[in-house]
């Protein structure tokens, strides 16, 4: 069991940059752990030494091609344990999106014209809200209701606190039948 | 009408969800020291075993010393991940090719010229770059821990199915010009997000051209450009590449490779063609793969400030001559033989500038034995180079081969992210031709002038 996503209201942290990659998340040197745990002070390392310029909330709000390059889940996990719980970005990278959602790390694919209202709102106040909705998939900011999509399945996984590997172990019976008959 | 990834995806799927996501059986899985040993924890955790332990293989590489791999390991942290993959492996009874054993080496050079990934497979691996492995004609993709954990426990995974894309590359490569400039090309063109939510199907009379190493460096960079992974469908030489390998089955019909293919009139979501003639060896200016240049050209003038700041490079000025101070040939790209002859054939009568420290990695101990059957190593050491032992080594600078801050290094690679060879490392990406002409002069220069 992973802990549900079902609401948050939180402030949000913007990071107006595009392309950020997965090197940057984390640094290959700090992929030499064998546990998940603690890797959120490595976050954005080598990056931003001194740590995020605004650092409070959960919503972490990016530009386009977010998490792209390398498969590493460190990346996801380093996030995560540094407090965060969704992203919201105009694009992601296919791996890290999917790496994100099987921890519990909801990303959230806005219009570019949403998440540039985002950008220039905290330009004007660092510390604003903004609210999601997981059941409804939507997400609400100064206002403006933003409809998102995710894949029915994974939305449940979230809400219910589930994994794909719980629904796996569940149909080995299927997959041991899906052996004999593979051509 | 069904592309051939369309025929090799549907033909896995164990089961449809409801919204699209697919149970997908996975033929071959390797796994390597950096991303799997937190998936067995959690495996472990749950109370599950590995369900088929003769479709994993593993192969460290990340992590692994290019010099003296007959000692142990001095970082305390890259042994500790080696022998938690190592004790994984022998709990669960998985097949292993330790670090020094004949054959090791990066695991997407090791799986194909040891006959495991083989046309008409579904391949994964923890590592983005095994889109590599597409170029025998397979769906080979990378995926993260909590994936490899899936695999370990059901053979399966859970994805939704990728849109396909078909991308054409027509005509004759101009002399002097190799796969990876191709590659860089094709980013360069499409940019580092084109391929996103696709599987990229490769094809074109440049492409069929292509020997199966070099096909592999386009396959392997086809991530570069957001891609789930590329392939290329199999053809005679992918046949004769295959035959005789050592883990290949014997009495496989290797023939019947030849009859995947796409249906007439297969339907693409989107489709590109490129001409062969318009490419000219290239190099990157900036920190992302779609910057690459013709290593005659000027970085542009649009270039991204910051990324310029990075690099240290000013917009408008010619990119050749510019001074640098690491070259690397090696890594999933461009580590195979065929890269180490043209670093060789470039190499040869001629000394390595001074100024210049350079690390020539072979992929794979079988990579490495050839080289030196060949003589090469002796081409090389006249030239003032050694050949080291295997490994991903400054791709991605997790053991001590580091550039460091500032230095410029022409690496033969797949990345020139911020970091990516090192803090404050600046790296130029190139083909093995442009890596050993730098070498040489200790500039950026085109091979094709020397």
């Amino acid at each position: 069991m992973k802990e549900k996503f079902i609401t948050l209201l939180s402030t949000v942290v913007p990071l107006p940059f595009e392309n950020i990659d997965t090197d940057r998340i984390i640094p290959a040197r700090f992929l030499k752990t064998i546990t998940r745990g603690g890797l959120g002070q490595h976050l954005f390392a080598d990056w931003m030494p001194n740590g995020l310029p605004l650092n409070h909330g959960s919503i972490l709000v990016t530009g386009p091609n977010f998490g792209c390059g390398s498969s590493r889940e460190h990346a996801a996990w380093a996030i995560l344990d540094a407090g965060f719980r969704a992203i919201i970005s105009t694009s992601f990278a296919d791996i890290f999106r999917v790496n994100a959602l099987n921890n519990g790390l909801l990303t959230i694919q806005a219009s570019p014209a949403f998440v540039e209202k985002i950008f220039a709102a905290t330009r004007e106040d660092s510390y604003i809200f903004a609210n999601i909705d997981l059941a409804s998939r939507t997400v609400i900011f100064q206002g403006q209701r933003e409809s998102f999509d995710i894949s029915p399945y994974k939305q449940q996984c979230l809400l219910n606190g589930l994994d794909d590997i719980d629904y796996l172990l569940s149909i080995r019976k299927k997959i041991r039948q899906y052996e004999k008959r593979k051509p | 009408m069904n592309t051939l990834f369309d025929k090799i995806w549907d033909s896995h799927v164990v089961e449809e969800l409801p919204g699209g996501m697919h149970v997908l059986y996975i033929d071959r899985h390797y796994i390597h020291e950096v991303t799997s040993p937190q998936a067995f924890e959690y495996l472990h955790k749950r109370g599950a075993v590995v369900f088929r332990r003769r479709k994993i293989t593993a192969i460290p590489d990340h992590n692994v010393p290019t010099v003296n791999q007959h000692l142990p390991v001095a970082d305390n942290e890259s042994r500790a991940q080696l022998e938690a993959l190592a004790r994984y492996c022998n709990q669960y009874h998985i097949p292993i090719y330790p670090v020094g054993s004949h054959r090791n080496g990066i695991v997407h050079v090791v799986g194909p010229e040891q006959g495991l990934s083989r046309p008409g497979n579904t391949i994964v691996c923890g590592d983005s770059h095994t889109s590599t492995h597409g170029a025998l004609g397979c769906v080979a993709f990378g995926i993260g821990t909590s994936e490899v954990e899936m695999v370990l426990a059901s053979q399966c995974i859970l994805q939704p199915k990728p849109r396909v894309m078909s991308l054409r590359v027509e005509g004759t490569l101009p002399e002097g010009v190799c796969s990876k400039d191709l590659i860089l090309h094709v980013i360069a063109r499409l940019g580092t997000n084109a391929g996103t939510g696709h599987f990229i199907q490769f094809d074109g009379s440049t492409i069929r051209a292509l020997s199966i190493e070099a096909r592999m460096t386009v396959c392997n960079m086809s991530i570069e450009m957001g891609a789930r992974g590329g392939m290329i469908t199999p053809d005679r030489r992918t046949v004769d590449y295959l035959a005789h390998r050592p883990l290949l089955p014997r009495g496989i019909d290797i023939e019947r490779w030849l009859e995947l293919r796409d249906d007439d009139n297969a339907r693409f979501d989107a489709s590109f063609t490129l001409r062969a003639e318009e490419i000219e060896p290239m190099i990157t200016y900036g920190t992302n793969p779609a910057t690459g240049i013709p290593i005659n050209g000027r970085v542009p003038l649009d270039a991204d400030k910051q990324m310029l700041a990075y690099t240290g490079f000013e917009a408008g000025e010619p990119i050749a001559g510019k001074q640098i101070d690491h070259v690397f040939l090696g890594s999933c790209t461009n580590g195979r033989i065929e890269d180490i002859r043209a670093f060789a054939n470039i190499v040869k009568g001629k000394k390595r500038h001074p100024r210049v420290t350079a690390w020539i990695v072979p992929g794979s101990k079988r990579v490495a034995r050839q080289a030196v059957k060949e003589g090469l190593h002796r081409v090389l050491a006249d030239a003032g180079f050694a050949l080291r032992q295997p490994g991903c080594s400054a791709c991605l600078a997790m053991n001590d081969d580091k550039v460091p801050p500032g230095h410029y290094c022409v690496s033969t690679s797949n990345r020139n992210f911020e970091g990516r060879q090192g803090p404050g490392s600046r790296t130029l990406l190139a083909g093995p031709a442009v890596a050993a002409a730098a070498a040489i002069t200790g500039q950026i220069t085109d091979p094709r002038t020397l």
